[in-house]
């Protein structure tokens, strides 16, 4: 087995005639047998890495190997070896949650004799056996998606392709889904996972690159990326919105970086918290204002985000948002 | 939860042309399954043309006056035909939605024939025709359909009609993978399918059209085939019609064949 399941290299990939450059020079090294993870808001250009890394899309210039095959030269050979569950459940909801797998394993290739009892296993696996027999038009959103990822997993695949796995599940739905994602990179599948989630990133992920617009502009473990932050953050709740203002004022230099001031809520990244967290309670107390809260807590990955790109992870960016999804001149062939 | 078994995946030893055709039987199954689960979309394949049947028999078949053949007789074998033109809206509006809600994406990441979406979806749009022709055929009869032509030709005039309706879904295909969403797709082909078949000899017979439409109502392929098909059922002269419709079919499946193909592969 090659040491990275995938290595990208220089890949560019422009819209619209070289308008849009949806990837602008993306290097990737995935390691085998873990979760890597491609965070970034939407138009980052993360779902176009996935297209071209799954064979679905060419890239315009840059190479690209899968578990050491090329994905232009040799596209049908990657096809094998991998498994893709998308941004939106890409199940056929017509179909039963078991018909649905039959025909994943028959597309797949794979022999009868392997798929039905593959097939019960991950409907038991997913807690979908109850719903095997009904179509998936009847399914909550978190069973499609569970589906969806049964779906990538028929073949058992080494490695899987997971885009932004939980965008609009429930909490208890993502929490079900992080836990069957741990349980496979347990049994040695690796996973490139996309994510505007940072917290989800966090918790999966153990090495990450950040993407903006289709630049990479950080990598590192998460625990390296909210190291270069300063250790801590000092939240501080006014009464009001006047006093947060005043407040801030008063406390701003035992920051070296501006504060987040949202409402009545201020943040600042601070190196030492207990310390700046006294010396900044002593000077509201002398000012006669009031908090109604302070907090000590170490720096998510938000913040790294905010401090990177000045724009919340959630903030769609500006600009060549729904690119991947309407422009698609030129695709791989097969 | 249940642990992973540790079988590994078993991948059949085929020739690429027997994964093609398996592809291909896997994608149309799963095309006629949706259709019968679809209540819209039975209602539109089979209780349609029944409507059709029973509204031009007893509704305005008493004001058509055919000469020297029953209305009903006349009737049947056009309304055949224009149940299998209607039936390629839905390989459009099928071929819409497969593309737009993603599932031609995941296709995309298989191992499968690239070609069997295509050809899946315009198999199991003939597969539903066949058995719409069934279907017609039986309650034509119930309602005094006597066709004189013979069993043989009976069947010829099926598989004309089959060729021809197959051959022209490749141009459905072309719309579905063209139009923005279902909706728009459904919207272009009613009309291109409305002229075709309304301005034809399906219904009524072309000289009693005005003359103005009559040299497009006389010589557009559904006339011919239609002409081809009542001549072929009721063992009256077809003419050239015969020769006619199949080149119309052969020229149909030439051009909107291929340009089907290099729309799927641009846009899938």
């Amino acid at each position: 087995m090659p040491e990275f399941a995938v290595e990208a290299l220089n890949i560019v990939r422009t819209f619209k005639d070289g308008e849009v450059r949806a990837l602008d020079d993306v290097t990737l090294h995935v390691p085998q047998s873990q979760v890597f993870g491609l965070l970034g808001p939407n138009g980052s250009g993360k779902t176009t890495m996935v297209r071209i890394l799954s064979t679905i899309l060419l890239p315009t210039s840059g190479t690209a190997t899968v578990n050491g095959v090329d994905v232009v030269k040799h596209p049908d050979r990657i096809r094998r070896s991998i498994g893709l569950a998308g941004q939106y459940a890409t199940v056929d909801e017509n179909l039963t949650g078991a018909e649905n797998l039959k025909m994943i394993g028959s597309l797949n290739h794979l022999e009868k004799s392997f798929v039905v009892p593959r097939s019960k296993e991950l409907l038991d696996q997913f807690g979908l056996t109850h719903a095997a027999n009904r179509t998936v038009k009847t399914y909550s959103g978190g069973m499609r998606r569970r589906l969806d990822l049964a779906a990538a997993l028929v073949a058992k695949p080494p490695l899987l392709f997971l885009d932004e796995p939980t965008t609009g599940l429930d909490p208890q739905s993502r929490q079900d889904l992080w836990a069957i994602i741990e349980e496979l990179v347990e049994e040695g599948t690796t996973v490139l996972l996309t994510t505007q989630y940072l917290e989800e990133a966090d918790r999966l992920a153990k090495q990450l690159v950040v993407l903006d617009h289709g630049k990479i502009i950080a990598e590192g473990t998460s625990q390296q990326l909210k190291t270069r932050l300063g250790n801590t953050v000092l939240v501080l709740t006014f009464l009001n919105t006047a006093d947060a203002k005043r407040g801030e004022e008063l406390i701003r230099d035992i920051s070296s970086q501006p504060a987040n001031v949202d409402g009545t809520v201020v943040e600042f990244t601070v190196d030492r918290g207990p310390v700046a967290a006294a010396d900044a309670l002593r000077r509201i107390d002398a000012a006669n204002i009031t908090l109604s809260g302070l907090t000590i807590r170490e720096p998510s990955l938000d913040d790294v985000f905010l401090n990177l790109t000045g724009h919340k992870a959630e903030d769609p960016a500006p600009s060549d948002d729904d690119v991947t999804a309407t422009s698609q001149s030129r695709k791989a062939s097969s | 939860m249940t642990t992973i078994s540790t079988a590994r995946p078993v991948r059949s030893e085929r020739s690429s042309l027997r994964w093609t055709i398996s592809d291909v039987i896997t994608m149309a199954k799963r095309n006629l399954l949706a259709l019968v689960r679809i209540p819209t979309s039975l209602v539109f394949a089979v209780i349609q043309p029944i409507m059709f049947v029973l509204l031009f028999r007893y509704v305005f078949g008493g004001e058509i006056k055919i000469p020297g053949v029953s209305f009903v007789n006349y009737l049947i074998p056009g309304i055949l035909v224009q149940t299998m033109l209607f039936g390629a809206v839905g390989t459009a509006i099928g071929l819409a939605e497969d593309l737009h809600r993603g599932l031609i994406e995941r296709f995309r990441a298989l191992p499968m024939a690239r070609m069997a979406v295509l050809a899946g979806r315009t198999v199991s749009d003939l597969v539903r025709n066949v058995g719409v022709l069934l279907v017609i055929t039986v309650v034509g009869f119930a309602i005094d359909f006597r066709p004189h032509g013979g069993v043989p030709d009976y069947i010829a005039a099926c598989l004309l009609m089959l060729t021809f309706a197959y051959c022209v879904s490749w141009g459905f295909a072309f719309i579905g993978l063209a139009a923005p969403n279902s909706e728009t797709a459904q919207a272009i082909s009613f009309p291109v399918i409305f002229p075709l078949t309304f301005a034809s000899a399906i219904f009524v017979q072309v000289s009693s059209m005005p003359g103005w439409l009559r040299p497009f109502a006389n010589n557009q392929p559904v006339s011919q085939v239609t002409e081809a098909v009542r001549g072929l059922m009721l063992g009256t002269p077809t003419g050239s019609s015969v020769w006619v419709a199949l080149a119309w079919s052969v020229g149909a499946i030439v051009v909107l064949g291929p340009l089907a193909t290099s729309r799927y592969r641009k846009v899938a």
